[in-house]
């Protein structure tokens, strides 16, 4: 019971994702139903797997700008390629652009020791121009039906990118909160000098998480043009905003030290859920807007009354 | 209750015509602590008031009630023989009451007069910043505290003494009748404290009522006119500082006797378990060489900036050195980073815990294991009952008051944060200890603890430098006393052949 309270004052947007889950159920007959549920998972999974590696980046103290950029040269990329490499190479190729990104992310602010919002900031500018200097401005279709079935594929009735979603989300909570790189993660974002004191590579460190999420952003977008078996040159515009928007929703900390996946994935939840839920009512998209923006606001209200450490801002 | 009462009238026969501000039967409490429980306390114009208390007694609480930060829940401040109300820290500035915090809260990249002036800056035509008056007026300030800096310079290039200083200055501003120091020399080395002293007695001669908040025992016998005690948010009675002494005072607020002195014997060497020759780094000190055997405790005294925290943080791979070398058990080592040298065995308890040494969000056993994580895993896994086991271990075997193992660093007091530390390097099983001010700002219950815990580390096996500017600290823990002053070694002292007066000598640069 207990850990159930703690749960709840530590999680409030688990709170709102529950009160969404109820009221949308009530409005709309359609809300509740298993395929709906599947839809939102899918609809989650693309913000979500790159909310899992900001998770990192932001309890590291770090933040990555560079992601929505970097998901449009990945999805270009792995369908661009298609022809010259199959879809296996183009794929890889996709994936090795998110990584070197990251890589590249992490060497800069490590040894330069500019901040990351700065280096990842002109990585998210750089990357975007790169991605219409490679597409020449144009659309890519996937002509290998395979490549947009495996985006439309379901395995036991739940899309598979769904179910890529939920396993890399267990994944990652499941490093976070119980290896060696987890807790550092932890000890680098809540107090850099100690953490370096007591042995811990921080530069290294900080470069693996910058690189992870580099693969992460390349992964969504690549799983994203499948689902639409094209890429264009302005996918994944604003989504550096909305994962942001995610992970702080799930209580992770802009300054560092703190934050959790189950948080996070209540973040992504919550704005999916919301998304669907209105839709499904038939209110324009504009109003989500508004109303996710003050939500931010809200449930960081609320964390910062009830989850402060006693004794701090007396 | 009535006993004691009755100790306070014959203690404190009160005086009325000269009480500038008086406590009467002040409490306050917070969620689940009376923090205090009925205080009197009464403060003289042209004295120095000590307030002594183990952490937690109510000292800061007291203090935060008389600078308008906190309001008591029941009692009377009369400042002046007018009942008061300050429900701000403005409104006590106002009533001329004013605080200096323990911790600095300054704006580094402003310059000294702005910050003295922060929220209260001269102008003309309302809007503009008047400079020139700004400027003249800290200059004034400045002189009359001897300060050698300038109005101008940028606060972040000084000294912590001179901040703590800008700290003063910015009091004085308001022509205060009450100043609280809350633990003023925490950072200060034996030579800044006498500067500061002086402007202290300097505040007094002029009529001011200073209410001085500190642990340590010295300072507040060669400062004050008079001591009060708290003890758990209760008053223990106030004295007159003539006619009583350490042993009186110690015992009402701790309500026990402390554990006698550490004895001295001369330990039996062991072999040299760190050997540095010829240390150096451009700029910050040149030709360091000493060596520490196993079994015994080497002290290193000096002032701030002479270089030993410099010469710990090379040993320890955090600095790299431009000549020199370093031998651990007989082997020459270059040591790269903190991880090399924990790998040689080496552990560092650093200067200041909070900013260093501890990630106060984490819980206590997340910090305990935080230096050799990789101890507790299985297969890259944390095994977090052994994690548990160990925190345990060195919760018992060090006494740190804390609740629990989820329990974070962040809520505990100073002194258990510090055991944390300790803890933590003594989960590496480290052959070669370094120790950095082991006990600032920590009450002395603990402080004698920890002195204890160190002779017992080196009894147990460990080499141990202590490095510390406190003289007692020194003398009491260490076998061998090594003074440093300006970046190099001044001279190396036996503990039994070593006076205050040479030891003094040898770090201000009066040997050789």
């Amino acid at each position: 019971m207990n850990r159930i309270i703690n749960l709840i004052t530590r999680q409030p947007i688990w709170i709102f994702v529950f009160i969404c889950i109820v009221f949308f159920s009530f409005s709309s007959p359609y809300f509740l139903d298993i395929r709906n549920f599947s839809n939102i998972l899918l609809q989650a999974s693309t913000i979500g797997l790159i909310a899992l590696g900001m998770t990192f980046v932001m309890i590291n103290g770090n933040i990555d700008l560079s992601v929505g950029a970097t998901l449009a040269l990945a999805a270009s990329l792995a369908v661009g390629l298609q022809p010259q490499l199959g879809i296996m190479g183009a794929v890889l190729v996709g994936l090795l652009s998110g990584i070197l990104i990251g890589a590249l992310n992490g060497i800069i602010a490590w040894k330069t020791g500019v901040d990351a919002f700065i280096v990842t900031l002109g990585a998210m500018i750089g990357v975007r121009g790169l991605v219409f200097i490679y597409t020449e401005e144009q659309a890519f279709y996937a002509y290998d039906l395979a490549y947009s079935d495996f985006g439309a594929s379901s395995l036991f009735g739940i899309p598979v990118l769904a179910l890529i979603f939920i396993f890399l989300t267990i994944t990652a909570h499941l490093v976070l909160k119980y290896t060696i790189h987890g807790r550092n993660v932890f000890a680098v974002g809540g107090n850099r000098v100690a953490a370096k004191e007591a042995g811990i590579r921080v530069g290294p460190h900080m470069l693996l998480n910058f690189i992870l999420i580099g693969f992460l952003a390349a992964l969504s977008g690549i799983l994203l043009s499948t689902q639409m078996g094209a890429s264009t040159p302005n996918l994944g515009r604003n989504y550096e905003l909305w994962t942001i928007t995610a992970v702080v929703l799930g209580g992770t900390r802009l300054t560092g030290g703190f934050g959790s996946i189950i948080g996070t994935l209540g973040g992504v939840l919550a704005i999916a859920i919301l998304r669907n839920g209105m839709n499904l009512l038939q209110v324009p998209s504009f109003y989500v807007l508004i109303i996710l923006g003050s939500i931010l606001i809200i449930v960081l209200f609320i964390d910062k009354r009830f989850s402060e450490p006693k004794g701090v801002g007396a | 209750m009535s006993t004691q009462a009755e100790l306070k009238e014959s203690i404190n026969p009160r005086s009325k015509e000269n009480c500038l501000l008086v406590l009467k039967n002040v409490s306050k409490s917070f969620p689940g602590v009376k923090a205090l429980d009925g205080v009197d306390l009464d403060v003289r114009a042209g004295e120095v008031h000590a307030l002594l208390g183990e952490n937690g007694a109510g000292k800061s609480t007291l203090m935060k009630i008389l600078a308008g930060i906190y309001q008591p829940d029941g009692g009377e401040v009369i400042l002046e023989d007018q009942l008061v109300h300050m429900s701000s820290p403005i409104e006590a500035r106002e009533h001329g009451v004013l605080l200096i915090h323990q911790e600095l809260s300054l704006v580094p990249d402003m310059t000294v007069a702005e910050n003295v002036f922060l929220g209260n800056i001269p102008r003309f035509a309302n809007i503009f910043v008047n400079n020139r008056h700004l400027n003249d007026r800290c200059g004034e300030i400045l002189t009359r505290l001897n300060c050698k800096f300038e109005a101008t310079e940028r606060l972040g290039n000084l000294s912590i003494a001179n901040q703590q200083m800008v700290e003063i200055a910015r009091a004085l501003v308001f022509q205060p009748k009450v100043v609280v120091f809350d633990e003023p020399t925490a950072s200060l080395t034996d030579y800044e404290k006498v500067v500061l002293f002086g402007v202290i007695r300097e505040l007094k001669e002029s009529g001011t009522a200073i209410v001085y908040i500190s642990h340590r025992m010295d300072e507040i016998f060669e400062l004050s006119d008079r001591i009060s005690v708290l003890r758990d948010g209760t008053y223990q009675g106030t004295f007159e500082t003539a006619q009583t002494n350490e042993d009186e005072v110690t015992q009402r607020m701790i309500g026990r006797d402390l554990d006698a002195d550490i004895e001295h014997q001369p330990p039996e060497l062991g072999i040299k378990a760190l050997k540095v020759d010829g240390l150096g780094i451009e700029g910050l000190y040149s030709d360091i060489s000493f060596d520490v055997h196993v079994g015994e405790v080497v002290g290193f005294y000096g002032l701030v900036g002479a270089g030993r925290t410099e010469v710990m943080e090379t040993i320890f791979g955090l600095r790299k050195p431009d000549s020199g070398s370093v031998q651990i058990n007989g082997e020459d080592l270059i040591i790269n980073s903190p991880s090399d040298a924990i790998d040689h065995g080496l552990g560092l308890v650093p200067e200041s815990r909070k900013e260093q040494g501890l990630v106060l969000g984490m819980s206590c056993k997340d910090n305990t294991t935080l230096a050799n994580i990789r101890k507790f895993t299985r297969f890259g896994w944390i095994d977090t009952a052994a994690e548990r086991a160990i925190f345990e271990e060195y919760m018992e075997k060090l006494r740190i008051k804390c609740p629990g193992w989820e329990y974070e660093t962040l809520n505990l007091s100073g002194g258990n944060q510090q055991k944390v530390v300790i803890g933590k390097w003594l989960s590496t099983s480290p052959k070669i200890l370094i120790l950095d001010e082991p006990t600032r700002g920590i009450d002395v219950g603990s402080k004698s603890e920890i002195h204890h815990l160190i002779r017992e580390l080196a009894k147990s096996g460990l080499a141990v430098i202590v490095v510390s500017s406190e003289m007692p600290e020194v003398l009491t823990v260490s076998d061998r006393i090594i003074a440093m002053y300006d970046g190099s070694i001044t001279q190396c002292f036996d503990r039994n052949e070593v006076t205050e007066d040479t030891l003094i000598r040898a770090i201000t640069g009066q040997t050789v």
